[in-house]
Formats: structure tokens, C-alpha cells, sequence
């Protein structure tokens, strides 16, 4: 991570010559095809730990559809039996497992519905809050970053990195009330809560500019938290690239600082943040749970609430699988991604 | 006493100083301050702070004493806190150590199981396991641990790696000295500090964890905590907006003040390695 130089930079415009083009494709799919056959491991211990969760819980489906519907000891009998929960624990992983293959995460008590079409209806509104939210902590938080770092120990760096910590102090939840309190009681300006007007039929860039508003202050409540982990983490970065010998050799040369800032220290910097952002996704995906029910957003993490205030476990245990899922497949694009911004990396692990 | 005047070297480790303090000081003074049960009614439901000098900062929906709560909470997060990163330091340590130093099979085993648990979101995971098995102190500690543990293993396992290969390792081996015994007596002490620094986040992000199951009503509902506070507020938001307000202040001056103290305690065992 610290061992990025000037020969790195050079290696990687040699690399994105037109002689060499090929090269960052064919080591991408060396990588994501080892990656893939992690992935699977990593999917299963996740498979196995959820059911191991679902088996600890008090009470079956059977028990939750009787609750819901009414029913005699026969009735309850007959389920059992056509649901396979009388069979032995093994055979239940065994078609526990079968129906995953098959995309099928089970039914919902609650929803009356598959779990898999409750989970991919509420999947858009989460994603759409944690891609806006990452950009903002990223973006946000990398450009103050090299603002603090352009100038290590000066007033400005010393502000923002306090600045920073106390930020990363707030419970997420709590900046979402304050935000409601300051900009939605008080101030009027913006919605308190949900992702669009309900019971209006604007459609088109109306209905995507409404959903906009909404998204304002959840996405602040989220993405400000991050943006602390960012700004820091591009902070002690530079101050590791400044001690270099390479940004001597560049200072040598004469070039601006702000070019020998943005130029070589920053780029230098970039890349351990990249990895972060795979690495968070999973943060972020928590930190929606609590946001996406201070703000009443019909996401995924709404959704883990109502299973928990529900008790609906199986729909929980869906949720949690679907997250697995969709944090590896991040991950995924986040190393391919690597492999493409740094030569260096998947080079030596093509070739193994 | 010269470590303690090095840490106080700066005027961030001061202040994370004074905060930690207070906090323990709120801690260890809330039942002789406020003996009997925070969670009784003490007052006129919903009493603006200030007007009654036997109820300082007012009552809540319910009429209870919003200082008294604030006291007891901060015992809930700071013993929730120290509790879970305690536990998830604990079986970090001792899957890196064992990772680090088995190899092989057993290595592959312990991190895609570390792997695995990154994988799941940690707050949905603890959100599930206190859902599954009933909310209450030791069960929230658990989940949160849960969550934690697998950042120190990494860390334990790659220092691990580079000391098994020293002299000292290979001269255990040389004395016969059982394998087990090597990985605990000679590695994983030498492969605590920098698992150790990790303890500030780890407390932090626990109390974090700990305040956003209470808000989300997970929390052990025969104490009362912060983040169970701010979502009893959440309900006079607009009326009382102090009652969320003032419980989340504590929060984030208890969080700061612990990433201060941490940094100031990094630097300063940096300062002292760099002189040796």
C-alpha cells in the first residue's frame, strides 16, 4: 500500500499502451475467476450460519402460518409434513440449500408473499440510497482529504481532521433527527421522511426529481458519517506519500504544488481508498438499516426492522443473504476495478 | 508518572482525557446519585429542563427524570462498550493466532469463516441474533462481538505470520515445547499490540452499535440506554426535540472522547517505540 512510486505511474501509462492493452483484461478475469471460487465458500458459511440462526429461532413457519390463519394439531401435523419440517436437520439443510439454488428464499408470514419478490421490491430504494450516499462520502471526503493533506500540520488540516473525528463520532441515526428537526420541522425546506409523495402521479423527471428531495437528507445522514472514514484515510495516505523519496524527486523538477499535489501525492493516495469502498459496502449496508427507518425509506433495511417487530425470522435470514450477496458482488467489481487502476495488482496472482 | 504526561502532550488527548473521565465518573455515581430505578416516574410527564432544580433537565413522555436516565445510561453503553470489544479482541486474538500459526488447512478454514462474517452486514447480523435470541445485556454484548471480532483477527493473524518465522519460535520448537503452548505463551503475546490499538474503535463502534439497537427497540428493556432514549424522543420530536437531542449529545462526546484518548495512547506508545 505504501510501496506506490513514481515507477508505479510510469509502469501503469506503459500498461494502458495499445502493446499491452490486453493485459489488465486477461488479469481481471484471472482474478475475479479466483475470486468467484472464494466467493462460493464464503456463500455457503453464510448459508450454513443463517439456517443455524433460523433453526435457534422459537418457533417454525408452521407455527407463525397457524398463528396468522388458525388451525387444529392435525392441521399443524399435515404442514409439518408437507413443508419437510419433520425431517432430520441435515435434510433440512439439504433442501434448505436445494431452494436457495433455485432463488427460492421461502414465503413470508407477514407479506403473505415469496420472500425473494418483498426483498427485490424494496432492493432499488437502498441501493439508489447507498450508491448517493457513497458518492457523497467519497467524494466529498476524498476532495477534503487532499484539501487537509495538501498541507500536512497546517491550521486547515488540523480543523478538518478534528473536524472529521467529531463527525465520525455521531451515531448515524441521530444525525438523521437532527437533520429532520433542523431542515424538516423547522426550517420546512425539505420532506421528513419516505421516497416520494405518496398518492401523486407524477411521472417521468417530476417523479424522479420528487424522489430526489426525498433522498436529501437520508443521504446526508448516511453518506456525512462515511465521509469522516474517507477524508481520514486520504489524509494519512498523503502524509505517508509526502515522505517518499519519489515526490522529492518530482519537487525537483519543478512542478507547481498543486500539480505535484493532485498530480502524484493524491493519485498516489487514491487507491487504498478504492479498496475501502468494497470494504464499507457492508458498513453502509448496516448503517441503512437505522437511517431507512428514521426516514421511513421502503428499502431493505426498513424491511429487516418490520422482519424483526414481526418476528419473522425467514424474511430476516432472506435479507441478511441478499446483503452477503450483494457485498460480494461489490467487492467483486471493486477488485476488478483495482486490477484495471493498478498494474501491480492480479499480476502475480494471474500468474500463480 | 512520565507516560501519562506524555499522553497528555496534546490538547486532543487532554480532551479526550476530560471526556473519558466524566464518562466514568457519570458511570460509577449513578446509582449513589441516583439510587432507585431510573425507569420510575419522578415528575410531570414532560417537563421542560431547567424550570424544576430537582429534575434538572427535565422528564420525558413518561415523567421520568431525563438526568437520572442520562447517568444510567451511560453506565448500559460504557459497560455494553467495554464488554463486547473485551470479548471480540478476545476471540479475534485467539482464531489469528491460531490461523496465523496453524496454516495450512486450518488457516483456510478460520478466514473464510472471518471472510464470511464480513460478508454479512455486522449491525443486520447483530439485529438478527438479539431478534433471534431475546434482547438482554449479555445477548446485545454477544451480537455486537459477533460483528467485531473479525478486524482484530486479521490484524493478529498477519503479525503471527511474521513471528513464527523468529528465532525465539524456532528455539520454543527446538525444546519440544507443545505447539498450542508455542501459539499462546511465546506468539500471541507478541502479536498483541498492535490488535490492542484497535480496543478505541473497537469500544466506539460497539457503543455506536449498542445505541442503534436500542433506538431500533433491541436493546435489554430493563435498563435504560441512550440510543432507547433518543427513540423515546423520536416521539415528541417535533414538541420535545430536546429529550432526542441532549442523550445523543452524550453519545457522540462519549465516542470522541474515546477516539481522542485512543490516538493520544497510539501516539504516544509510538513515541515510546521510536526512542527505544
Amino acid at each position: 500500500m505504501s510501496g506506490r512510486t513514481e515507477g508505479g505511474t510510469r509502469a501503469r501509462r506503459f500498461c494502458s499502451s495499445s502493446r499491452a492493452a490486453d493485459a489488465p483484461m486477461t488479469r481481471a478475469l484471472a482474478l475475479l475467476r479466483r475470486r468467484l471460487v472464494g466467493s462460493v465458500f464464503v456463500l455457503l458459511i453464510v448459508v450454513i450460519g443463517t439456517f443455524l440462526l433460523l433453526e435457534a429461532a422459537p418457533g417454525d413457519a408452521v407455527d407463525a402460518y397457524i398463528v396468522s390463519t388458525g388451525g387444529d394439531a392435525g392441521m399443524i401435523e399435515l404442514l409439518r409434513h408437507r413443508w419437510g419440517l419433520d425431517q432430520s436437520e441435515l435434510a433440512r439443510l439439504a433442501n434448505y440449500l436445494w431452494a436457495l439454488l433455485h432463488l427460492d428464499l421461502g414465503q413470508s408470514v407477514t407479506f403473505s408473499r415469496p420472500i425473494r419478490d418483498v426483498i427485490l421490491e424494496r432492493l432499488p430504494n437502498t441501493l439508489l440510497l447507498m450508491v448517493s450516499a457513497t458518492a457523497l462520502s467519497f467524494g466529498l471526503g476524498s476532495a477534503l482529504g487532499i484539501y487537509a493533506g495538501a498541507r500536512p500540520g497546517s491550521l486547515r488540516d488540523r480543523f478538518l481532521s478534528i473536524g472529521s473525528l467529531a463527525l465520525y463520532a455521531v451515531p448515524g441515526f441521530w444525525l438523521g433527527l437532527a437533520l429532520i428537526i433542523v431542515f424538516a420541522v423547522g426550517l420546512r425546506w425539505l420532506p421528513i421522511g419516505g421516497i416520494e409523495t405518496l398518492a401523486s402521479d407524477k411521472t417521468g423527471l417530476d417523479r424522479a426529481a420528487d424522489i430526489g428531495i426525498h433522498l436529501v437528507l437520508p443521504v446526508s445522514a448516511l453518506g456525512f458519517i462515511y465521509l469522516a472514514l474517507y477524508l481520514r484515510m486520504m489524509r494519512a495516505g498523503m502524509a505517508e506519500v509526502w515522505r517518499q523519496d519519489f515526490v522529492l524527486a518530482v519537487r525537483a523538477r519543478g512542478l507547481s504544488r498543486r500539480r505535484i499535489v493532485l498530480a502524484h501525492v493524491a493519485r498516489n493516495a487514491l487507491l487504498p481508498l478504492v479498496t475501502m469502498l468494497g470494504l464499507q459496502s457492508a458498513q453502509m449496508l448496516g448503517g441503512s438499516v437505522v437511517i431507512e427507518s428514521v426516514f421511513s425509506v421502503p428499502g431493505l433495511g426498513r424491511l429487516a426492522q418490520e422482519a424483526v417487530a414481526s418476528r419473522d425470522t425467514p424474511l430476516l435470514l432472506g435479507i441478511i443473504l441478499v446483503s452477503a450477496v450483494l457485498v460480494i458482488a461489490i467487492n467483486l467489481l471493486v477488485d476488478i476495478a483495482y486490477a484495471f487502476l493498478d498494474p501491480r495488482v492480479g499480476a502475480s496472482e494471474a500468474g500463480a | 508518572m512520565i507516560p501519562l504526561r506524555r499522553f497528555l502532550h496534546t490538547p486532543e488527548a487532554i480532551a479526550g482525557a476530560i471526556l473519558l473521565t466524566a464518562l466514568f465518573a457519570m458511570a460509577l455515581s449513578a446509582s449513589l446519585l441516583f439510587p432507585g430505578d431510573p425507569q420510575a416516574i419522578a415528575g410531570p410527564a414532560l417537563l421542560p429542563p431547567f424550570q424544576d432544580w430537582s429534575l434538572p433537565l427535565g422528564t420525558d413522555r413518561l415523567g421520568r427524570d431525563v438526568l437520572a436516565e442520562l447517568f444510567h445510561g451511560a453506565r448500559t453503553s460504557l459497560a455494553v462498550g467495554l464488554a463486547a470489544a473485551a470479548a471480540a479482541l478476545a476471540v479475534g486474538a485467539v482464531v489469528g493466532t491460531l490461523a496465523g500459526f496453524a496454516g495450512g488447512l486450518v488457516d483456510e478454514m478460520l478466514m473464510r469463516t472471518t471472510d464470511a462474517f464480513q460478508t454479512v452486514p455486522s449491525f443486520l447480523l447483530a439485529l438478527a441474533f438479539v431478534s433471534v435470541v431475546g434482547p438482554s445485556l449479555g445477548v446485545v454484548v454477544i451480537a455486537i462481538a459477533l460483528g467485531t471480532w473479525t478486524g482484530p483477527a486479521r490484524v493478529a493473524r498477519a503479525e503471527v505470520l511474521s513471528i513464527r518465522e523468529r528465532d525465539y519460535v524456532a528455539s520454543a520448537r527446538a525444546v519440544g515445547m507443545h505447539p498450542l503452548e508455542i501459539a499462546f505463551r511465546e506468539v500471541l503475546p507478541n502479536a498483541l499490540p498492535p490488535v490492542l490499538a484497535m480496543s478505541s474503535v473497537i469500544v466506539a463502534a460497539a457503543i455506536l452499535t449498542e445505541a442503534a439497537l436500542s433506538f431500533l427497540g433491541l436493546g435489554d428493556p430493563n435498563r435504560v440506554t441512550w440510543g432507547g432514549m433518543i427513540s423515546e424522543g423520536r416521539a415528541v420530536l417535533r414538541t420535545a426535540p430536546f429529550l432526542s437531542i441532549v442523550p445523543g449529545i452524550a453519545l457522540v462526546l462519549t465516542v470522541l472522547g474515546i477516539y481522542l484518548a485512543g490516538e493520544g495512547i497510539v501516539e504516544t506508545t509510538a513515541v515510546r517505540r521510536g526512542l527505544s
